[in-house]
């Protein structure tokens, strides 16, 4: 369709954009493909403890003697996990609360964000370590879940502030002349148009997301029996690895935590950059 | 009113449409009521904020009036419950609105608005027969059928899109087409084509058209039946000859004087340099 | 007496992709007379509106100026627009009234500041008291309401506020106003009182002469003196208002007026044909005149080669072949317009 194609063309030329996708992919490949390449068992002892990333490269071992660098990959591999699965989560959740809402207004439209706000204002960390503790253990999926489920407010409001201001355009009451019912025309009227927008929100989630992770792992809250960022980080304080200066145990997964939620958020600077001076088709008026 | 004893068409009743409340409450629609007859032409003319295009939106049915009632062919159409009278109801009374972009769903083709004005008919039809209507849809409005089905909206010209939005609003045969604004965001020198297309239909199908305009030399030269409003009130209402001879209300009459017109004496036109 | 603005040959393109161009002006020459009001019509993208840029000099990237000049009281005006360059001329000499520009007031500022933002942007030392004391003078002049600056624009009506962008984009005297579609938004009460103090800005002498871009007939021939055509990015007509409109002699022109909805049309009950068609794809243009594929007109040569320019009377030329083979050579009587068809 032309409007994909206008704007690949727009988002090859913005400098923004470029740097921000070649970050996030090739923390992404690191990720992913990394633990195929160098193929160990992330628990496996391979060399002596902490040992520094001169006697044992590239990044040195942490305090079991396990290869940093197979942890920081599998690492970053469960920390995206999660916050994609949250992002997933939250998105949806977002979107069937924010365009009820804001598609059909008034008695639907104060309870629905009602309730979205009272959620706004209790602290998503506090409602996570309760329900963290609550859940003896935790995997992946569970803390993208859990995650997802206290961060969706954000979303739904924003969705729904889209759809209000959607729903006075004419193609809606084209498509209720048309005796489209309001399902439909939510779906195929409505979200088209604020696809792009959710196309940011997802990526936003996502660094929170692993941000949030991080948090609840620093605090022993994270998921269990799985290596994440957070976890590393956790177990690089629990170790004092600082106050022994091995800093390869902390420094590498702090730094990863960085760029990921930097390329992304540049990411979702740089969309909003592309889709904002939107040209409409909507010139020339002869017969 | 009706001229040979026939019931009219469309009967607006008293209708009321307030919106906000107390202090701040604005009366959009102050107590108007109108008929026409089928086959009727009629233009409700007013300028921004006389209410023209709530009171449309109110016979369309997208909006509930505050008060008095709306009756259709006979019947009473104020309250439709459920969808299934609603979708009755606008098999009967289309619409085609001011802004021909904005009208159309910008990610579909133009095959997608006239498939879906289809669905308002109770029985699906089989796929070439559908394609058939489609296509005489658009021959109707002056279109050519392939060039323009499988076009996305911003493919098209303006006018082109507006043609598109009369077929669509036509293809189910209604009695009752509500115009507004139909002519306003296309060229001046193509707003006769889509008028006249319009024209066509009417003669041809006998469709009541009612227009929605801000623009009296567009209403005079399409119309029977002027209805003038002002702040939401109707001030005059007449056939266009008697209106146009001799106006009763000073509303009208200043909006006569008000427009700029091609001939008669020029209102500021002497002066200035040598050629 | 000597012509208050002079423009040449004016061409500017529109930059599209890596390597076309949209020939929106493409030869476009004009001239003004002091105290005159100068029509300017044609279908959308005709190029008017960018026409209104070019003089205004604030034609910006991915609009480029290729060619032309500009004399305004004589002196040489730059017609490239951009952040580079001498722009003191902008706004002093010629300003432009941009459509829609009514909303392009900041709806979280009182005019007053807007106004204050205007005058500081020429004379950055200017004190705020004096630029209200400015605009007050002024509005006072144009019998406007002087509470107006106090307000914010969302308590004005369409009407005053276009009426208030007006006299703002006048406030540093500019010899020439560039109004482009100043009307389309309004209503027609609202309509008459802008173009009132367009007129009354001109007997007052505080501007030179007017500009007024748009696609209404109607109001050119009330309020314009001279009017011209444009088409596809090129001129077809140029003349008085009152010939122009009752004797057309370029084919478009014709069909134009034809086109025209009109109160009178009632009493006739007239059928009013429209144009049928569209404009050209301003990148890649017909050759030789750019009507020829819409003209019922239309001859052999008007595909090849560019239309000679016509003058069927003394003020009024037109740019057709069709016309140029039908008029009787110069030498002749000339005055009585184009033949009948």
């Amino acid at each position: 369709m032309l409007v994909r194609v206008r704007f690949l063309r727009t988002a090859i030329h913005s400098g923004r954009f470029n740097t921000s996708l070649v970050l996030v992919v090739l923390v992404v490949l690191f990720a992913l493909l990394g633990p195929v390449i160098v193929g160990h068992d992330p628990n496996a002892v391979v060399g002596s403890m902490n040992a520094s990333p001169a006697s044992h490269p590239p990044l040195g071992t942490d305090n079991f003697g396990r290869d940093e660098l197979t942890l920081l990959m599998y690492g970053t591999r469960t920390s995206l996990e999660i916050g994609a699965i949250a992002g997933l989560v939250a998105v949806l959740i977002g979107v069937v609360v924010g365009t009820l809402a804001g598609f059909y207004g008034g008695v639907v439209e104060e309870a629905l964000m009602g309730a979205t706000n009272v959620l706004i204002t209790i602290p998503a960390i506090v409602v996570l370590i309760l329900l963290s503790v609550a859940l003896g253990s935790r995997s992946a999926v569970t803390m993208g879940l859990i995650i997802g489920v206290t961060s969706w407010p954000w979303t739904a409001r924003a969705v729904a502030a889209q759809t209000s201001s959607l729903r006075t355009r004419e193609h809606i009451d084209i498509a209720r002349l048309s005796g489209a019912s309001g399902f439909g025309i939510i779906v195929r009227d409505v979200i088209p148009y604020i696809l792009s927008y959710l196309g940011m929100a997802f990526t936003l989630q996502l660094a929170t997301a692993v941000l949030t992770e991080a948090a609840l792992s620093l605090l022993g809250l994270g998921p269990t029996n799985t290596i994440s960022l957070g976890i590393l980080l956790q177990w690089s304080l629990l170790w004092e690895a600082v106050r022994q200066g091995v800093w390869w145990t902390f420094i590498p997964p702090t730094f990863f935590l960085s760029v990921v939620s930097f390329g992304l958020l540049l990411l979702n600077s740089s969309l909003d950059e592309i889709y904002n001076p939107r040209l409409q088709g909507g010139g020339g008026s002869g017969a | 009113m009706s001229a040979n004893g026939q019931s009219p068409l469309l009967r607006c009743a008293a209708i009321t449409r307030v919106f906000g409340q107390g202090a701040r409450a604005v009366r959009a629609v102050d107590d108007v009521s109108l008929t026409m007859q089928r086959g009727e032409i009629a233009s409700i003319v007013g300028e921004s904020g006389s209410g023209k295009s709530t009171l449309a939106r109110v016979v369309l049915r997208l909006l509930q009036p505050s008060a008095g009632a709306v009756y259709f062919d006979g019947r009473d159409v104020t309250r439709l419950r459920g969808f299934a009278r609603r979708r009755e109801y606008w098999s009967h009374v289309q619409a085609v609105f001011q802004d021909p972009f904005g009208s159309f769903n910008q990610f579909y083709p133009v095959r997608y608005v006239l498939r879906s004005a289809l669905r308002l008919e109770d029985s699906a039809l089989p796929r070439r027969e559908r394609e058939a209507r489609m296509a005489v849809a658009l021959e109707n409005v002056g279109l050519d059928p392939a060039s323009v089905l499988d076009q996305l909206p911003h493919e098209l010209s303006g006018g082109q899109r507006q043609r598109v939005m009369i077929a669509r609003a036509v293809m189910v045969q209604p009695d009752l087409l509500i115009a507004d604004e139909p002519t306003t965001m296309i060229d001046a020198s193509s707003r006769a084509n889509i008028l006249n297309v319009l024209l066509d239909l009417n003669r041809d199908r006998r469709l009541t058209i009612l227009f929605i305009t801000h623009d009296i030399s567009l209403a005079t030269y399409v119309s029977d039946t002027l209805f003038i409003m002002q702040h939401g009130k109707l001030v005059e209402s007449g056939p266009v000859e008697r209106v146009t001879r001799t106006p009763e209300h000073d509303y009208t009459r200043q909006l006569f004087a008000d427009t700029f017109s091609l001939h008669g004496e020029a209102w500021h036109a002497a002066g200035g340099g040598a050629a | 007496m000597p012509e208050l603005l002079v423009a040449k040959d004016l061409r500017a393109y529109y930059r599209t992709g890596l390597s076309g161009w949209i020939r929106a002006v493409d030869g476009v020459s004009l001239s003004l007379n002091e105290g005159e009001i100068l029509g300017v019509a044609g279908e959308s993208g005709c190029g008017k509106s960018t026409l209104a840029m070019v003089l205004a000099s604030v034609a910006r990237w991915p609009l480029c100026v290729k060619g032309g000049t500009m004399h305004v009281d004589g002196r040489s005006v730059p017609l490239s627009g951009g952040l580079k360059g001498d722009g003191s001329h902008r706004g002093t000499v010629v300003s432009l009234m941009p459509q829609g520009a009514m909303n392009s007031l900041n709806p979280t500022q009182r005019v007053r500041d807007f106004v204050f933002d205007v005058l500081r942007s020429h004379d950055p030392h200017v004190a705020r008291a004096e630029t209200l004391d400015r605009a007050r003078e002024r509005l006072e002049k144009l019998h406007l309401p002087a509470r107006v600056l106090d307000a914010y624009p969302h308590q004005l009506s369409g009407g005053m506020k276009q009426r208030v962008v007006a006299v703002i984009s006048t406030l540093l005297d500019p010899r020439v106003l560039i109004a482009d579609e100043p009307t389309s938004a309004l209503d027609v009460g609202a309509q008459r009182a802008l173009l009132a103090l367009m007129v009354e800005l001109l007997e007052q002498r505080i501007i030179g002469s007017i500009v007024l871009v748009t696609h209404e007939l109607p109001i050119l021939r009330n309020v314009a003196q001279r009017t011209m055509i444009m088409y596809a990015g090129q001129l077809c007509e140029t003349g008085p208002t009152e010939e122009v409109i009752f004797a057309p002699a370029h084919p478009y022109t014709k069909a134009l007026m034809q086109a025209t909805l009109v109160l009178e049309s009632a009493t006739k009950r007239q059928r009013i044909e429209g144009l049928e068609g569209g404009p050209p794809d301003l990148s890649q243009p017909p050759g030789g005149c750019r009507f020829h594929p819409r003209c019922r007109y239309a001859l052999e040569a008007c595909s090849q080669s560019v239309p000679p320019t016509v003058v069927p009377s003394a003020g009024h030329d037109a740019v057709c072949w069709w016309l140029a083979q039908a008029t009787p050579p110069p030498t002749a009587a000339a005055s009585d317009g184009a033949a009948e068809p």
